[in-house]
């Protein structure tokens, strides 16, 4: 057991840390009012390695692991839950196109993610009717020849309109791949027949921006699909395992943004002749949040060392999402409580994570669906 | 950064999981029946090395980490909360200051039989007027000479009733507060020295606890640990020690209601299929599994720190805090899986939940773990 950060994890820790404080941090508020992140801030992001943490150096890549990049992540979302989402979605493709893709793949898209000259990849897997049920997804892919032809309509992709490579998963015919219906494809901007729709106005993560995206007659070569016919779900859960260990890491950030907004907060404001951190209804909200955290934070970097040690953490990382994210709405909540009437303008900065926050027990699986694969692995176990 | 266990911790977690399988479990409801003091098993804990798993062998103790000692407190309670206790104060609040503030003769006369399990220690903070507020000790303890004379009385001192040394704290400079405590190995067949009947307890009633009382009673100077003074320093470096015992006692109690449901849950069926299969219970399991992780989490990075020789006071508290907190929800939530049967003593549902309430007051309340949390977080 080891349970303090190698010298790499550390300094990758470091560098986000700072690029955190130095440029992320400052353009927060401005980059939630203006509903975008500005792409110098993404290249940056690339030019520290911090858009495909977990891949090889060949590729682009840091290569710190898994552990890192979860390190990594907490830091970004403690300036700025959007700057981290994107981030982490941009992690996510980039490792499920190195470990699924082919080389010319690879070889295409890997370095381009990882430098954000892409300004970030987006995984197409939800719908209007199908988010949770992912094998409920209606968009097609029609073999015709060596080429495919997509048809459908997704929702609630993240940089869906930003990214330079999407991974969108559709129905092929069941009979190409013994029974399974869904294969994974990676599409490109300014292809003929995919255009990208509205932007939802969302209450929070406000600068990450979250698009629908459609489908007419999209034709893709071959050479465009990812990984087998019909192991599309496969890829999906599996991205989803890792991509869930970035969204825990998300919250365990938000947390911590938090409690340092009340903790000084509280050893400031006065009420009653004190501190209203002197009063121990305060103090026991802080005691309350900072236990919540450092749990999260272990339950996070568990599943990360468990990913990066090549052991199975589907399961470690549902629970981790589930802590993190769950804890991370009452953490917010109570550091509203604290900064009173102040907590509910847009003056302080609790009202951001607060609206940011609600996200985490939705996107990369509802915490239900955290629970149904936590519940299906214990009820397995003998 | 890897939460591996070395094979030497999971030795250790292997052999108190067989042994509390064979030896604890099948025994427990009828300890908890009779208010009974398991005394073989202990004598066999003893064998074992439990009873002093980080005291170094040359003195008498298993010479493990305390990593290993959270690990044994898990399986060990998970086989019998009772059991649980009686050891973690022994181990935790009477052989850790043993050692720690110890001189050479007293680590051989008040440590080395106590680690090796041939007598049993307990801690003597708490008295009927202060729990919480140990700088209000009343306890007294007079110099006369080369003899210190103890007046007063101590409450709810688990493994009281059979301790064979109690760990006493006792003012001996009131105008100083709580810098005028001082610790006091009391043996007690001291004279002047006596006990209650065992206290009656809702829970971990395999564990005796009693009050104590000190009318006159002598011991020899040299049987004071550490400075005069110093005890206020000892009692509350010691619990960060011990709230690592208990947090680990929480989890094994947690445990086995956890345990307990999820098995039921397989078996008993209802509308057509076992209740395993509704969403409703399956998700107060996850709950259950999740909440038991992260406590563990907390309570082994609280014993890593320890062993590395950092400062671990407001880690300590949050593992007590939360673990405790979780193993009363969990062993709830084992009742309501287990529905009528969980309410009565044919099941062992309600036992874990008697059990568990505990674990959010002795060591410190969950009100004082916050105190301490707070108290970190405001430093920094």
């Amino acid at each position: 057991m080891t349970l303090e950060p190698n010298q790499d994890q550390a300094a990758v820790a470091a560098t986000a840390r700072a690029f955190a404080r130095d440029r992320v941090a400052p353009a927060a508020a401005a980059n939630d009012k203006a509903g975008a992140l500005p792409a110098g801030l993404i290249r940056g992001l690339g030019e520290l390695g911090l858009l495909a943490v977990n891949v090889p150096a060949e590729f682009g890549g840091a290569e710190a692991g898994a552990v890192a990049a979860a390190l990594s992540l907490m830091e970004l979302a403690a300036a700025d839950a959007s700057v981290a989402v994107m981030a982490s979605v941009t992690n996510m493709v980039a490792e499920t196109i190195f470990k699924y893709g082919s080389p010319g793949q690879r070889e295409r898209h890997l370095p381009r993610l990882a430098s954000g000259e892409y300004l970030a990849g987006s995984f197409g897997l939800s719908e209007a009717g199908a988010g949770s049920d992912a094998s409920a997804i209606t968009t097609r892919a029609v073999r015709r020849g060596e080429r495919w032809v997509l048809d459908g309509a997704k929702q609630w992709i993240t940089s869906g309109d930003v990214a330079g490579v999407l991974v969108v998963w559709a129905r092929t015919d069941p009979g190409l791949a013994g029974g399974k219906p869904v294969t994974a494809f990676l599409v490109e901007p300014g292809m003929p027949g995919f255009t990208v729709g509205r932007h939802e106005e969302k209450m929070g993560q406000r600068a990450s921006s979250t698009v629908s995206l459609s489908f007419d007659g999209l034709e893709l070569p071959d050479e465009a699909r990812l990984g087998t016919i019909g192991q599309g779900l496969a890829i999906a859960l599996s991205a989803l395992d890792g991509g869930r260990i970035g969204i825990a890491a998300q919250a365990t950030g938000t947390m911590r943004a938090a409690l340092d907004a009340a903790t000084a907060y509280a050893k400031e404001r006065r009420a009653f002749g004190k501190p209203i951190a002197e009063h121990q209804a305060i103090s026991f909200m802080l005691a309350d949040m900072a236990t919540s955290h450092d749990a999260a934070r272990l339950m996070t970097l568990r599943a990360a060392s468990v990913k990066e040690a090549g052991q199975p953490f589907g399961h470690v990382a549902a629970m981790a999402k589930l802590f993190a994210s769950e804890a991370s709405q009452r953490v917010v909540d109570r550091a509203l409580q604290i900064f009173g009437g102040y907590g509910y303008t847009e003056e302080y900065p609790v009202a951001k994570l607060f609206r940011d926050a609600r996200v985490q027990t939705i996107y990369e699986g509802t915490s239900e669906i955290q629970r149904v694969v936590i519940a299906r692995q214990l009820l397995r176990d003998p | 950064m890897d939460f591996q266990l070395t094979d030497e911790q999971r030795q250790v977690r292997d052999m108190c999981r067989d042994f509390a399988a064979r030896e604890l479990a099948p025994n427990a409801r009828r300890w908890d029946e009779h208010h009974e003091f398991p005394r073989e098993a202990v004598k066999k804990l003893g064998e074992l090395g439990l009873m002093g798993i980080a005291v170094p062998a040359e003195l008498g103790g298993a010479g493990m980490d305390n990593v290993s000692y959270a690990l044994a407190m898990e399986e060990i309670s998970r086989g019998c909360g009772g059991t649980g206790v009686i050891m973690s104060v022994n181990n935790s609040l009477y052989c850790d200051p043993v050692m720690k503030y110890g001189t050479e003769e007293q680590k051989r006369q008040f440590l080395l039989p106590y680690a090796s399990g041939e007598r049993l220690g307990a801690y003597a903070l708490t008295e009927p007027q202060s729990g919480s507020d140990a700088a209000e000790t009343k306890t007294v303890a007079v110099l006369h000479g080369d003899e210190y004379v103890l007046d007063g009385s101590k409450n709810f001192i688990t493994n009281g009733p059979q301790a064979d040394t109690i760990l006493v704290f006792a003012m001996t400079d009131k105008a100083k507060r709580h810098k005028g405590i001082s610790a006091f190995l009391v043996p007690t067949d001291t004279r002047g020295f006596t006990r209650s009947k065992p206290d009656d307890k809702v829970g971990i009633r395999a564990s005796g606890s009693c009050s104590l009382f000190f009318e006159g009673c002598a011991i020899p100077k040299g049987y004071r640990l550490g400075g005069e003074g110093d005890g206020f320093k000892i009692a509350m470096g010691t619990l960060d020690g011990g709230r690592i015992g208990i947090a680990s006692q929480a989890l094994g109690i947690a445990r086995a209601g956890y345990e307990l449901a999820l098995a039921y849950s397989k078996e008993r069926k209802a509308f057509g299929q076992p209740i395993s299969q509704f969403q409703a219970i399956q998700f107060m399991l996850a709950d259950m599994a999740t909440e038991l992780d992260a406590a563990r989490l907390l309570v082994w990075r609280a014993a890593y720190l320890k062993d590395q020789g950092v400062r671990h006071t407001t880690e300590s508290a949050m593992a007590k805090l939360y673990a405790s907190e979780m193993c009363e929800r969990v062993t709830s939530k084992g009742i309501q899986i287990h529905g009528g049967y969980g309410y009565v003593k044919e099941y062992d549902a309600e036992r874990h939940w008697r059990d568990s309430r505990i674990t959010e007051i002795y060591e410190g309340t969950s009100e004082i773990q916050r105190l301490v949390i707070a108290a970190g977080v405001l430093k920094d």
